[in-house]
């Protein structure tokens, strides 16, 4: 009976975590994928790797200092390419590995042993919470909230920053925000897929999701549900496999992709069968 | 004739570095002025005083009220500026020319997407109104931006280079747009191409570091020379332009 009862929640917990993991990265990964972020985010959430360290070395909530570490380093990013002239990709290399290396020393310094750490690096549903999964199903009412109510804005400004600015003089305070949702959405994801992982929940939706379509709003749509498939099924897998959840997920996504890249190089192929024959 | 702005002793500077001295300009309605000068010497800053993105160090630029009030400064930046990448529609590209009177909050009314509609058949882009923009070859991303730069109806337009579109068989149809706009709106064309723009502009103001307005469009090796403004003349062959006048 208990045993059943503990398979019951984690079932839903699975199912809950898979389908807010999904919403957050599908919405937070297209503007990424579409701004060409993705080495920013893959430094974002390593930087983040610092916050986790020193949240174990003072006992807090180390998803608290991952947060902070997280929004810190997408800043400071902006703030040493913009104000200090160091070259963006550069800035990122440097607090990437930064991070980690606050991480690595502050959990050296925790006395006693950090049981959890290997589930921060590479992700695991077994050490989620309740809370986790709070914090992530809130996280996906606030960006669903965000990108549907400021969405032309969104999408202008990422566009084109240079027009932008000849109408708005709210473009910084978009970037800055929309940036610092997304250091949460990737820290609050790293309880699911890990620090070593996590970027490719961003990546590989929107990837799939682009190969049918170019419009915005679809690719978002197709990511969320690309990213829920690919969670859920990874879970399943691992589940029954008795494999780590994250590199499953991972591994069930791109295989996801290269399916589909197949697919859509197959339509494309027909429709130009198609053009030829009409044209014949 | 109403000016749309003036410009007093306007000086502007990146840093130390000053890259307008003491300018004295005004543009009217029904303008068609070509900005012309060397590279560096100051016509893109010109755009960016006129377009509130870069402060005057000193002087000032005053507007018509009119024009300050409804936001009526249409804008076609050089083509660099857009991500030529990004996942967004042409119809959206048009509508983003609205977002200057709206607020952070914006909502495409359904007028707006009819003003899109009407907007993107006049440029001749109907067909094209649902493609991404890395589907359009050059002359067709041309106007698009065009498209956003007069969908909010304008009483300036400011063009930077838009020469740079290298589409060459559209460039007639382009200039040809232009005339018809310049019935209702007035134009500031910069560019360095003076061959080309000379046929079809009013009269021209010559930059670099200071401004010298000339209220004709024939443009002279002496008028440049006088005016300190070093610019080779290039005549093309094909493209209708108007043949300078003989000077010693």
């Amino acid at each position: 009976m208990e045993g059943n009862i503990f398979q019951y929640d984690f079932i839903i917990k699975g199912l809950l975590g898979a389908v807010f993991a999904s919403i957050t990265a599908g919405l937070a990964g297209t503007y990424v994928v579409s701004k060409r972020m993705v080495f920013l985010s893959g430094g974002i959430t390593h930087a983040s790797f610092g916050g986790i360290g020193i949240g174990y070395f003072l006992g807090i909530n180390p998803v608290i200092g991952a947060a902070v570490f997280g929004i810190m380093s997408a800043l400071g990013v902006e703030y040493l390419s913009v104000k200090q002239k160091i070259r963006e990709d550069s800035a990122i290399g440097i607090l990437w590995a930064f991070g980690m290396a606050i991480g690595i020393i502050f959990i050296y310094l925790t006395p006693g042993y950090t049981p959890n750490l290997m589930s921060y690096l590479f992700g695991s549903i077994l050490t989620v919470t309740n809370a986790d999964i709070i914090a992530l199903g809130t996280m996906s009412f606030i960006l669903i909230l965000y990108f549907s109510v400021f969405y032309r804005t969104i999408l202008y400004i990422s566009f084109d920053e240079v027009f932008a600015r000849t109408y708005s003089s709210y473009v910084n305070l978009f970037k800055y925000f929309t940036t610092s949702l997304i250091a949460l959405t990737i820290v609050l994801n790293i309880r699911m897929a890990g620090v070593v992982l996590v970027i490719s929940l961003l990546t590989i939706p929107p990837n799939i999701a682009m190969l049918f379509t170019k419009i915005y709003f679809k690719i978002v749509a197709w990511s969320i549900l690309a990213g829920f498939v690919g969670t859920a099924t990874g879970y399943v897998i691992s589940y029954f496999a008795g494999i780590p959840v994250g590199a499953t997920i991972i591994f069930t996504l791109v295989i996801i992709w290269v399916v589909a890249k197949g697919l859509s190089q197959l339509l494309l192929k027909l429709s130009n069968k198609k053009l030829v024959e009409i044209k014949l | 004739m109403a000016n749309l702005f003036e410009m007093h002793s306007l000086s502007a500077s990146y840093g130390t570095v000053t890259v307008l001295k003491d300018v004295n300009f005004k543009v009217s309605e029904n303008d068609f002025i070509g900005v012309i000068g060397p590279n560096g010497g100051g016509k893109t800053t010109l755009l960016k005083i006129i377009l509130g993105l870069l402060k005057p160090v000193q002087g000032e630029i005053v507007f018509n009220k009119d024009l300050l009030n409804s936001n009526r400064i249409g804008y076609l930046p050089q083509m660099s500026t857009g991500d030529v990448n990004y996942p967004v529609t042409v119809n959206d590209i048009v509508l983003s020319g609205l977002m200057i009177r709206k607020g952070i909050i914006s909502r495409m009314t359904s007028s707006d997407r009819k003003k899109a509609r009407i907007v993107i058949d006049e440029l001749g882009l109907s067909e094209m109104s649902g493609a991404t923009i890395n589907e359009l070859s050059g002359g067709q991303m041309q106007r698009v931006f065009l498209g956003r730069a007069i969908i909010g109806d304008p009483k300036l337009l400011l063009l930077d280079e838009p020469g740079n579109f290298v589409d060459t068989t559209f460039e007639n149809d382009f200039y040809e747009k232009l005339r018809e706009l310049n019935k209702r709106m007035a134009i500031l064309m910069v560019s360095h191409d003076v061959g080309t723009i000379s046929s079809h502009i009013k009269s021209f103001a010559c930059v670099n570091r200071s401004l010298h307005y000339h209220p004709s469009h024939e443009i002279t090796n002496e008028d440049l020379l006088a005016y300190g403004c070093p610019i080779q003349l290039v005549t093309h062959g094909e493209v209708p332009h108007t043949v300078l006048k003989y000077h010693k």
